[in-house]
């Protein structure tokens, strides 16, 4: 995490300075504190790890930093939807928030993520920035993507991110052949293949599976069970709804997914496991507050109070803070200063990657083909060639 | 067992999953086993085309890919009372048919559909704009932005023939020939990339046919060959602009 955790570093100084002086805490901000998880783990064929789970003061003030920026990021990109400055399919991750900052705690960089189209907040998670977030989500030029792929499609290869796929499942046999590689290649890595409670029950999961398990690949399956698809409840497209157990002879466990030091432990586990002896499906019990996209005011399917219940009572960014409070990490007060920071920091990347300009017009015809291999564009009756593009 | 079955495809880039059960199940089931068997008269209906800033994944047209499947067939309406009686039409024909719905139609048309049952004939098109100078053949949403097309250039004097070929497989080849043998000239648009598209199809087709009394080259204004542009879109479409250049550089050939 290295842009979030690098600002969280910064921000962490005044917070630990203001700590060891107003409370003379004898602690450092790395000295382990152990936190027991809100629910136990449940295995399917696999004894399930301890719910003590190791931290930090610094990890969790990383932690709600981290997921306060993502819940921002979030809210910022569903203004700018609203006001047209965003064009095409948007999804959004606010709720989901502890999945990303936990997985990544668990492990590097050269691990890998592949995931679906709701990518902006494993892109942050994955060392991307704000800008170059802003500036992709309004198809501009300094966007991850160069500005060519929009809400769906990040990706950032120097930090093993493979993104950003639109077509529901089809990132998973991509994932699977991530792993085939990193075994092939002996690099003791894994890859977390990331997919929804609808995606699970497409055709394609269980055929790349089979050869994950057939081989022993280091694959991770992560099922983010938000509990709907586009407005379909789990219980309407899912014959069987444990996720954890549809791998079926693949071990599996379910994570409380609103939980970030469970998901931390989750995927420590679930690498150890996948090095050692191949597949895991984690299933994230996770909940997404916004509508499946943005046409979806996410109202229609579900009530009002289920998702306030949700809010109010296993909010992934609530529980961080009353960790943080019950453990006297920081103040109140600290913490919203915390949020006041984060605000700014998404304002300020949205100004900047407003100043960024669209993509050249020549953008259009690149990276269909290799270089060289050239494209032709005609005039509009195709009887004269304008031009051989790279 | 006399039932029919309609399936729905989300979004027309949402068919590929189910590429081969429609291919190489559907499509070939009777041929293969001599007649004994077939798909029922499955009907697939999925919206397709751009609706403005869809990007990669909501914009796509892919009639060409099933156009190249013997026995299945590929309709597209071009208005609400058209999608009626198509739609009813293809329920009811025996073969697989792939019937894809332009999205942009859900936003933009209000019209009086009838509330009775009727059925529009397939494999017939229809000259939905009388004209001397050029023959003009599209589907779907793309002739919307024909009939503008040709609406600017009879103010320059140029007469144009307009075509819904409303079913692309089987083809009416007949309306277009006659249309071609009266015009002497013929321009061809779709959404989807120009290589490979149906208008080659068609463009081919013609030349056969008509050989002797074309007058210029058939023109095809069609999607460019990139994938489907997110903020380049624009710049994509078969644009109305597109098209008069092209009417005019083909009349005046
Ligand atoms: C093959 C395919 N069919 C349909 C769609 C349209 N679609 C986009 S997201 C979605 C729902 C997926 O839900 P889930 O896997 O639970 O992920 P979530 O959106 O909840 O994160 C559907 C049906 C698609 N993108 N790809
Ligand atoms: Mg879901």
């Amino acid at each position: 995490m290295a842009q979030l955790t690098r600002r969280s570093a910064k921000l962490l100084e005044p917070i630990s300075a203001a700590v060891s002086a107003t409370r003379h805490l004898t602690t450092s901000s790395t000295s382990p504190i152990t936190v027991e998880t809100s629910l136990p783990f449940t295995g399917h064929k696999i004894d399930p790890p301890s719910r003590s789970v190791e931290t930090t003061p610094q990890e969790l003030l990383t932690f709600f930093r981290d997921m306060a920026l993502m819940r921002r990021m979030e809210i910022a990109a569903d203004s700018l939807y609203k006001a047209k400055l965003i064009r095409g399919f948007c999804h959004l991750y606010d709720g989901q928030e502890a999945v990303s900052v936990g997985m990544e705690a668990a492990i590097t960089k050269k691990d890998c993520i592949i995931t679906a189209y709701r990518d902006h907040c494993i892109f942050l998670g994955r060392g991307g920035t704000l800008f170059e977030t802003f500036a992709e989500l309004m198809g501009r030029k300094d966007g991850c993507s160069k500005g060519k792929g929009g809400s769906m499609h990040f990706y950032k290869k120097d930090s093993g991110f493979y993104g950003g796929h639109g077509i529901v499942g089809a990132q998973v046999p991509l994932g699977i052949g991530l792993s085939f590689a990193q075994k092939y290649n002996k690099d003791e890595n894994v890859t977390f293949a990331m997919y929804g409670d609808g995606a699970a029950n497409q055709g394609q999961l269980f055929e790349a599976l089979n050869m994950a398990a057939l081989w022993d690949l280091p694959s991770i399956l992560v099922c983010e069970n938000n509990h709907y698809g586009m407005g379909t409840a789990e219980w309407r497209s899912a014959k069987s709804p444990s996720y954890f157990k549809r791998g079926d002879y693949a071990p599996g466990l379910k994570v409380d997914g609103m939980d970030a030091l469970a998901v931390k432990q989750a995927c420590k586990f679930a690498k150890e496991h996948a090095l050692k002896n191949g597949p895991i499906i984690l299933e994230m019990d996770t909940y997404r507050y916004h509508g499946h996209s943005m046409s979806d005011p996410g109202s229609t399917y579900r009530t009002r109070d289920e998702i306030s219940g949700v809010r109010q009572e296993r909010d992934p960014i609530e529980r961080i803070r009353k960790l943080i409070i019950s453990h006297d990490l920081a103040t109140e007060k600290e913490l919203k200063d915390t949020e006041k920071e984060v605000r700014k920091e998404v304002d300020e990347a949205i100004a900047k990657a407003k100043e960024s300009p669209l993509p050249d017009a020549s953008e259009l015809f690149t990276n269909v083909h290799v270089k060289g291999f050239g494209v032709e564009a005609f005039g509009a009756d195709r009887k004269e060639l304008r031009a051989v593009l790279p | 067992m006399g039932n029919r079955a309609i399936a729905e495809i989300q979004f027309a880039d949402y068919i590929f999953p189910a590429f081969d059960q429609i291919v190489n199940e559907a499509a070939k089931f009777r041929y293969r086993s001599g007649n004994q068997f077939n798909c029922g008269g499955l009907t697939i209906r999925a919206p397709y085309g751009a609706v403005g800033h869809g990007g990669h994944y909501h914009s796509q047209s892919p009639e060409a890919f099933f156009c190249h499947v013997p026995g299945i067939k590929v309709v597209i309406p071009r208005n609400p009372q058209q999608a009626k009686g198509l739609l009813l039409s293809c329920i009811r024909d025996p073969n697989p048919v792939v019937f894809f719905e332009p999205k942009w139609l859900y936003r933009l048309a209000v019209e009086e559909v009838p509330e009775k049952d009727y059925m529009l004939p397939l494999s017939e098109a229809e000259v939905i704009r009388e004209g001397s100078d050029i023959t003009l053949v599209g589907w779907g949403a793309q002739l919307l932005i024909m009939e503008q097309a040709c609406v600017e250039a009879e103010k320059d004097g140029i007469s144009c023939e307009l075509i819904d070929l409303k079913t692309l497989i089987p083809w009416d080849k007949e309306t277009v020939e006659a249309s071609v043998n009266k015009t002497g000239r013929l321009l061809v648009s779709h959404e989807a990339p120009i290589t490979g598209g149906f208008g080659a199809e068609i463009s081919a087709s013609i030349v056969d046919r008509c050989f002797l009394r074309l007058e210029a080259p058939v023109a095809r204004v069609c999607g460019l060959d990139t994938p489907f542009p997110l903020v380049f879109e624009p710049f994509y479409m078969p644009t109305k602009n597109k098209i008069l250049d092209a009417i005019k550089s083909t009349v005046g050939y």
